[in-house]
């Protein structure tokens, strides 16, 4: 029988709310580099250097081809050996940024081939310049279709950070490893973890496609 | 084959120099040839009418002008300047950006499916370029793309996304929004095909009324003979990349010379 103890459960509570906070933040931080970083990706995919094209395009590829805990580690431990020491935090965010903005690219890639080749012909038939016809014509409707793929990552990214714990960032995970080693209990820390995911991943969701709904309607492409 | 360009000159000068001139323009995809040593002089204020079976190259021409494809050899002068080339060193080169977009903004261009900006009001379609490419005011903007707006008939309809408009609204919009750049040439690639019958009017309603007030030189695709015939100054029958024949609308269109021509207008006809 499972054995529920309330009072170690009040007092475990308070560290694993804090170390909430610390899951928040790398998957904040994380996916902000994800999504400046997945930009950069695609754009210079476009570019007309076929050389920068090539390269960025292989990266991508390697990065969606190997494991995110594996990119973790390498960057984590072997960083140093070709002079980059990085704390645990900077590594991680790096890590995890950095794998997520190769799956971002592909979600904004998908969203940019989504804009008619008219718009562009358009864009160019009133003069406006290559940057100007991105940030004007091509992103504004490449965005919303994309919102979608952008927020399943949000929720994607946010559940692979206790993948940070392994080295030693005190996200959850981590601090639920270290309750339940320090105590011998590891069924509430581990269950109270599961259910703060829930209550943070489900109205995350939800939002996400509220958002995307109003953006739709804000920039009346609603069909 | 190599173009020498030492043939062309670096720009047109003198007295009678047309808009647009295609000086032996050649245009291929691969193996096709599309346009085939092109040569067409459309003076200012001209307009002319384009005719062809598909595949004649007759929308190739807008498309290259407006820069929407690149040119394989020839030059394209348009105001008496090379439009995909300049010069260097006493010769003609390809052109960079800079000389581009400077070219560029003498043409204005309306698409088949009106390629209107989705997530912009008719409003907003009409001011990004004066207020983007020609760094006009906001406010001056906005008054100008209203009374383009009002002149083809659709002010009333100027807060509203294309989603909300009918095709033949979308068309008038995009017309306005082309104007509003303040092109020398204006271009209409088959700007009634995508529409339903009833509302093809209201379109050539609106270019009717510019060919009366503008000085403009447009170049027109399409397949609406009797509507060439009314506002043509000249009208050219395409075949295999090359002007076949070409005259005067009541001319050509009533008593065409060439087999090629007579074939295609009987088609047409008989279509409508």
């Amino acid at each position: 029988m499972l054995d529920w103890k309330l009072d170690f459960t009040w007092e475990i509570l308070p560290r694993l709310i804090a170390a909430a906070g610390n899951t928040l933040i790398a998957a904040g931080g994380g996916y902000v580099v994800a999504v400046i970083l997945g930009l950069v990706f695609v754009l210079a995919q476009r570019t007309p250097f076929r050389v920068l094209t090539f390269i960025v395009r292989e990266l991508v590829e390697f990065i969606r081809s190997t494991p995110l805990l594996l990119q973790i580690f390498f960057i984590y431990y072997v960083g140093p050996q070709i002079g980059l020491r990085l704390s645990p935090w900077t590594a991680g965010l790096i890590a995890i940024g950095l794998h997520y903005a190769a799956y971002l690219s592909e979600v904004y890639r998908g969203g940019i081939e989504n804009v008619p080749k008219g718009q562009w012909e358009a864009a160019r038939a009133i003069n406006l310049s290559t940057v100007q016809t991105y940030r004007r014509i091509i992103i504004p409707q490449a965005l919303p279709p994309a919102l979608a793929g952008m927020g399943n990552y949000l929720v994607g990214i946010f559940k692979d950070t206790p993948m940070l714990s392994v080295i030693g960032v005190a996200e959850l995970m981590h601090t639920a490893n270290s309750i339940g080693a320090d105590n011998y209990r590891y069924l509430e820390p581990y269950t109270i973890v599961g259910l703060i995911f829930l209550t943070i991943s489900l109205p995350t969701a939800w939002l996400i496609r509220r958002f995307e709904s109003a953006v739709r309607r804000k920039m009346g492409l609603t069909r | 084959m190599k173009d020498d360009m030492s043939q062309y000159p670096l720009r047109l000068e003198g007295d009678n120099v047309p808009m647009v001139r295609f000086q032996n323009v050649t245009k291929r995809y691969g193996q096709l040839t599309v346009l085939d040593g092109l040569n067409l002089d459309v003076a200012e204020g001209e307009m002319v009418t384009i005719i062809g079976p598909s595949g004649s190259g007759k929308t190739t021409v807008l498309r290259m002008l407006m820069t929407l494809e690149e040119i394989d050899e020839g030059v394209i002068y348009v105001d008496g300047d090379p439009l995909t080339h300049m010069e260097k060193n006493g010769r003609l080169v390809r052109a960079n950006a800079a000389h581009m977009r400077r070219m560029r903004a003498k043409i204005g261009m309306c698409f088949q499916h009106f390629n209107l900006f989705p997530h912009m009001t008719a409003l907003g379609n009409c001011m990004e370029g004066p207020v983007h490419v020609l760094g006009m005011p906001k406010k001056e903007a906005e008054e100008r793309a209203l009374e383009l707006l009002d002149m083809v008939g659709m002010a009333h309809k100027s807060d509203q996304h294309p989603s909300r408009l009918s095709g033949g609204q979308q068309q008038r919009v995009a017309i306005a929004r082309a104007l509003a750049m303040r092109p020398k040439v204006m271009l209409f690639d088959e700007v009634t095909s995508a529409l339903d019958p009833e509302v093809i009017s209201e379109v050539t309603g609106v270019i009717r009324s510019l060919v009366d007030q503008h000085s403009l030189t447009m170049l027109m695709v399409t397949h609406q003979i009797g509507f060439a015939r009314d506002i043509s100054d000249r009208v050219c029958f395409f075949y295999g990349g090359q002007i076949e024949e070409q005259g005067a609308p009541g001319i050509l269109l009533d008593s065409p010379q060439k087999d090629r021509t007579q074939q295609f207008l009987s088609a047409v006809l008989e279509a409508n």
